[in-house]
């Protein structure tokens, strides 16, 4: 299974998708922003602000489906000891990172003409800057402790911990009373919201997902290149 | 009508301000990234170029070296 995971054939596939995967992202994300500015319709009672919520829900949504994948990495990473693994979950980090501060943001100024308030020390919202904060402390262990092994094992067991809060991000909306709506799209039941809206926030979705997986596989090469720098010198 | 779209109804300020974050957040990343990438494959070249002939036929005999020098436009 792991030959899957081979450097080299990551970096091959790689080298030859980016190009291919920004002009998917460029493409994607012009479609969804002229949908989400310009022709989807506003809200009943939120009107215009409702616009936020195509570029709000898409990135926490991103932001946690990414610190999942990472926190499974991390698990993988200690039951196989393959350090590729670690390679892919550094990589994925830092757009995780970037989509969990674009949702605090982004929330924080849609908040303002919705609750009338920036900030509201609410579970959703206080779950959402922890997980901001287990980024951070992911991706600093790999600048703070100089010896490999132990950065790894450090930023792994964040990881793996830290993904207690993802169902509480998930729940919080059903579990207590917040300023947060409960989910209006599940997977198991009809969507609440209309498809004039539903189809931008799926477009939103694709173009920020492409862009995470092109960082990903920029920061992959990177990563890759790094190590085989310090490889050379081993020579 | 551009004003229209520009105010939407006294909301503009918050919808534009949400959008410009993100467009700039995926920008600021973008660049980060792609300047780290450029910055290895610099220090690989120079690294590769000063290895010495032993180390240089060992280097350019395996994949991985000889993938990323493709991908850098050298030759081996």
């Amino acid at each position: 299974m792991f030959e899957y995971f081979n450097p080299y054939r990551i970096f091959k596939i790689n080298s030859n998708l980016q190009k291919i995967v920004f002009f998917c992202f460029i493409l994607v994300l012009s479609i969804g922003l002229i949908e989400a500015l310009f022709l989807s319709p506003e809200d009943y009672l939120q009107k215009d602000s409702v616009r936020i919520m195509y570029v709000h829900v898409p990135a926490a949504w991103i932001s946690l489906g990414i610190f999942s994948l990472i926190a499974l990495l991390s698990v993988s990473i200690f039951l196989f000891k393959n350090k590729n693994l670690i390679l892919i979950s550094k990589s994925l980090a830092p757009s995780g990172m970037l989509f969990t501060l674009i949702a605090l943001v982004t929330g924080s100024i849609w908040g303002k003409p919705t609750w009338g308030t920036w900030w509201a020390w609410d579970a959703r919202i206080t779950s959402m800057l922890i997980l901001l904060i287990l980024y951070i402390l992911y991706l600093l262990t790999f600048r703070i402790f100089e010896n490999e092994d132990k950065s790894n094992k450090i930023s792994s067991i964040i990881a793996i911990f830290g993904a207690i809060n993802i169902p509480i991000i998930k729940f919080s909306v059903d579990w207590w009373n917040t300023l947060h709506q409960p989910a209006s799209i599940n997977l198991t039941e009809k969507s609440a919201i209309h498809s004039s809206m539903l189809t931008p926030l799926m477009i939103m979705t694709a173009a920020f997902a492409l862009f995470s997986f092109l960082i990903f596989l920029m920061k992959y090469n990177t990563e890759l290149i790094k190590v085989k720098n310090k490889g050379l010198k081993r020579l | 009508m551009i004003s229209d779209l520009i105010s939407m109804n006294g909301y503009g300020a918050y919808v534009w301000t949400a959008f410009a974050f993100t467009l700039i957040g995926f920008s600021c990343l973008y660049f980060i990234i792609k300047v780290q990438l450029k910055k290895e494959q610099k220090r690989f070249e120079e690294n590769f170029s000063m290895l010495t002939e032993e180390k240089y036929n060992v280097a350019s005999n395996q994949d991985i070296y000889k993938e990323i020098l493709k991908d850098l436009n050298a030759k081996i």
